[in-house]
C-alpha cells in the first residue's frame, strides 16, 4: 500500500472489500493489484496506452485497452460497485459526460484530479503570468495531457449539476493529507467519492 | 509432385507419399460416439489426430488446448512430418516458453475437415473410398464439437486455457461460447467473431481457383495421377497476400526483380515477390489437400456467433466464468482490431472479465506467429 500514489491508497483504503471496481485510466495498474491482493476484490482496468495495458496483462490483471470518452459505453448500467477515475478526468474530451457514463456504469464514483486553484499555480500565474508548471502540474501547456483544468470548486459544482452526491472528499499537499477547509487554495490534490 | 492422399480409417494415420523425416506421426482418437453437425448431418466414426506435450496434473488441471489456425495443424511444438520444418508455434509453446511445458500439459489435434490424420474429406468413407465432396460440410463449432470429444477422451473436464490464433481464436470463442463449463481461460489471437464479406470474398477466390483447376475433377483427385496443385497454389497465393501486410510486402520485396537485372518483358516470375509467392504457393501443395481446403474456408465463411446465439454477441458470453485476453495487431487487416474491439464490447456487455490489447507490429495477420516480445509477455502473464 505504501507505494501507492497518495490518491490511489485513499482510495484503496475505502472500496470496500469484495467488491467489483472498474478503473478507468489504471495505468500500470497499481490500484487495481491493491485492490485485488488486499481487498480481493474484482478489478476491472481501462487503460488508453498499450505498453501500459501490457504490463497489466501480463502481471495477469484484467485490462481493456480502451478509450473512455467512448469505451465507457459498452458497459451495462451499474455494472460495478465502485468506478474509479484518477488523475484522467482533466485529460476527458468532454469531463461532463464522462462523470455521467461513471455514474452510470458505478453505483458510486472516485474520481481524483489535480486541483488548479491550487496556491502555487494561481501565484504562478498571478506572478509569473504564465501557464502554471508546478509540482502538481510539470508539464508545460504545449505538451500536457490536461485539457481541461479543473478546481475544487468547479467540481463541486459539476457535481451538483448532475444530481451526484458528494459522499466524502480528500484533499493532499503533495504526500500528507490537507483538511477540507479552503481545500481550494491548499490542495495540490482532491478525491471525491460520489454517489447518485 | 506428391501428395499425401488416401487415410487408413482403420489407424487413421495420414500416409504420405513422401515423408522428409522420420518425426512420429500423431495419437489418434477415435470419438466413440457419432459426431451431429451443424448441417443436421451425423459424422461416424469420426478420428482426431493430436499431439501432446508436457505432462497431464493428476487431478488434469493444468491443460492448454492450442487450437490451430486454416492450414496449421497439430504439429504445434515438434516438427512436421512433411516439410520437416519445426512446430508452427515452437517460439511460443515449450519448456520455460511462454506456454510452458514443464507446468503446463498443452494439447493441439487437427481439425476435422482438415488432412493430417483428423477426418476429413480425404478419409476413406464406409464404402472404403475417400469422401471427397460426400464429405459433410462443417462449421468451426463442428470443429470444437470434434475437439471437445477429445478433451472428454482424455479425462479433462475444464481446460486451463483455451488459446488460439486466427482461426484457432474462432474455436476458442465458439468452445467458451457453446461449452463455457470447459475454459477457464480464453486467450484469442488476431481473429474475430464473425467472418465478413471481405473475408468471405477471399474465401471464395480462392476455392474458385481450385474448383477451376481441371485436375480438381469435382473432387474425384485422390486416386488421380494429377492433384489439382495449381488451383490449389493459386488460392494460398491469394490468401497469402492478405496475411501480411502492404508496409511488410514493401519493405521484404519492394519492386526488385528476381534473378534478373532488368525487366525481361514476359510473363515468368521476374518480381521478387512474385517469386515468393509461387514458392509458397506450391510449397503448400506439398502438404495441404485441396479439398481440405474448400472445407475448411467455408466452414470458416458460416462463422458467426452472434447468430448461433440470437443476433446479439453478448448473449454467446451470458454467465460465463472465464477469464478473456483478446489480443490484435494494428497492421492485420484481416481480422482488424475492430472486429477484435467488436468482441470486447460484447464480453463487457456480458460482464466478463476481459484484457484486450492492440499490439503493434508491421507483418499484418502473420505477426501472432512471428517473434513479438510483447506477445509474448502477455501470453505468459494470461495463461500462467
Amino acid at each position: 500500500m505504501s507505494a501507492l500514489r497518495p490518491d490511489l491508497a485513499a482510495i484503496a483504503a475505502h472500496v470496500a472489500p469484495g467488491s467489483r471496481v472498474l478503473d478507468i485510466g489504471c495505468g500500470d495498474g497499481a490500484l487495481m493489484a491493491e485492490l485485488e491482493s488486499a481487498s480481493g476484490c474484482d478489478a476491472r482496468g481501462m487503460e488508453l496506452d498499450g505498453a501500459l495495458v501490457e504490463r497489466c496483462v501480463s502481471r495477469g490483471l484484467s485490462v481493456v485497452q480502451g478509450d473512455a470518452n467512448i469505451d465507457l459505453a459498452n458497459y451495462p448500467d451499474k455494472a460495478f460497485d465502485y468506478a474509479i477515475l484518477s488523475q484522467t478526468l482533466q485529460t476527458a474530451t468532454r469531463p461532463d459526460l464522462i462523470l455521467d457514463e461513471l455514474l452510470r456504469v458505478g453505483r458510486r464514483a472516485f474520481v481524483s484530479f489535480p486541483n488548479f486553484a491550487h496556491w502555487r499555480t494561481r501565484a504562478a500565474l498571478m506572478f509569473g503570468g504564465r501557464m502554471p508548471v508546478t509540482r502538481a502540474l510539470p508539464v508545460s501547456w504545449y505538451e500536457t495531457q490536461n485539457i481541461h483544468h479543473v478546481t475544487v470548486e468547479d467540481f463541486r459544482d459539476l457535481a451538483r449539476m448532475k444530481g451526484a452526491a458528494i459522499e466524502r472528499a480528500w484533499f493532499f499537499s503533495g504526500e500528507k493529507q490537507t483538511g477540507a477547509p479552503a481545500a481550494n487554495w491548499r490542495a495540490e490534490f482532491a478525491v471525491f467519492e460520489l454517489s447518485r | 509432385m506428391a501428395v499425401r492422399v488416401a487415410i487408413d480409417m482403420g489407424g487413421g494415420l495420414p500416409q504420405f507419399a513422401a515423408p522428409m523425416n522420420a518425426a512420429p506421426l500423431s495419437k489418434v482418437y477415435s470419438i466413440p460416439h457419432p459426431l451431429p453437425l451443424d448441417s443436421g448431418q451425423v459424422l461416424e466414426g469420426a478420428e482426431i489426430a493430436y499431439e501432446t506435450y508436457g505432462t497431464l496434473a493428476p487431478d488434469a488441471s493444468n491443460a492448454v488446448l492450442v487450437c490451430h489456425a486454416l492450414t496449421g495443424d497439430q504439429y504445434l511444438a515438434s516438427p512436421h512430418p512433411i516439410t520437416g520444418k519445426p512446430g508452427w508455434w515452437e517460439r511460443m509453446v515449450g519448456p520455460g516458453k511462454p506456454i510452458d511445458t514443464d507446468r503446463h500439459f498443452v494439447i493441439c489435434a487437427n481439425v476435422i475437415g482438415s488432412c493430417m490424420g483428423s477426418s476429413g474429406p480425404a478419409s476413406l468413407a464406409p464404402d472404403g473410398q475417400p469422401y471427397a465432396m460426400r464429405f459433410p460440410v462443417i462449421t468451426i463449432r463442428d470443429m470444437v464439437r470434434g475437439l471437445v470429444a477429445l478433451l472428454d477422451g482424455l479425462g479433462i473436464d475444464k481446460l486451463h486455457a483455451v488459446v488460439g490464433g486466427s482461426m484457432g481464436g474462432m474455436q476458442a470463442l465458439s468452445l467458451a461460447s457453446n461449452w463455457p463449463e470447459r475454459a477457464a481461460r480464453v486467450l484469442v489471437i488476431a481473429s474475430t467473431a464473425r467472418h465478413s464479406a471481405q473475408n468471405i470474398a477471399f474465401h471464395e477466390v480462392g476455392r474458385q481457383a481450385i474448383m477451376a483447376d481441371p485436375a480438381w475433377a469435382g473432387g474425384d483427385y485422390y486416386a488421380a495421377e494429377a492433384k489439382p496443385d495449381n488451383g490449389l497454389a493459386v488460392a494460398r497465393m491469394a490468401a497469402h497476400i492478405t496475411y501480411l501486410s502492404e508496409a511488410g510486402l514493401t519493405e521484404k520485396f519492394g519492386r526488385r526483380l528476381q534473378d534478373r537485372e532488368a525487366k525481361g518483358f514476359g510473363f515468368d516470375a521476374e518480381f521478387q515477390v512474385e517469386s515468393y509467392l509461387r514458392y509458397q504457393g506450391s510449397g503448400f501443395t506439398r502438404r495441404f489437400d485441396a479439398n481440405s481446403y474448400l472445407y475448411i474456408t467455408r466452414a470458416m465463411d458460416y462463422y458467426d456467433i452472434a447468430e448461433e446465439h440470437g443476433g446479439k454477441l453478448a448473449d454467446a458470453f451470458c454467465g460465463t466464468h472465464a477469464r478473456f485476453c483478446i489480443v490484435s495487431f494494428d497492421t492485420d487487416w484481416l481480422y482488424p482490431t475492430a472486429e477484435s474491439r467488436h468482441v470486447v464490447h460484447a464480453l463487457n456487455a456480458a460482464g466478463a472479465k476481459v484484457s484486450f490489447v492492440e499490439l503493434s507490429a508491421p507483418h499484418g495477420h502473420d505477426s501472432f506467429l512471428l517473434e513479438h516480445d510483447q506477445l509474448d509477455r502477455v501470453v505468459k502473464g494470461f495463461v500462467e
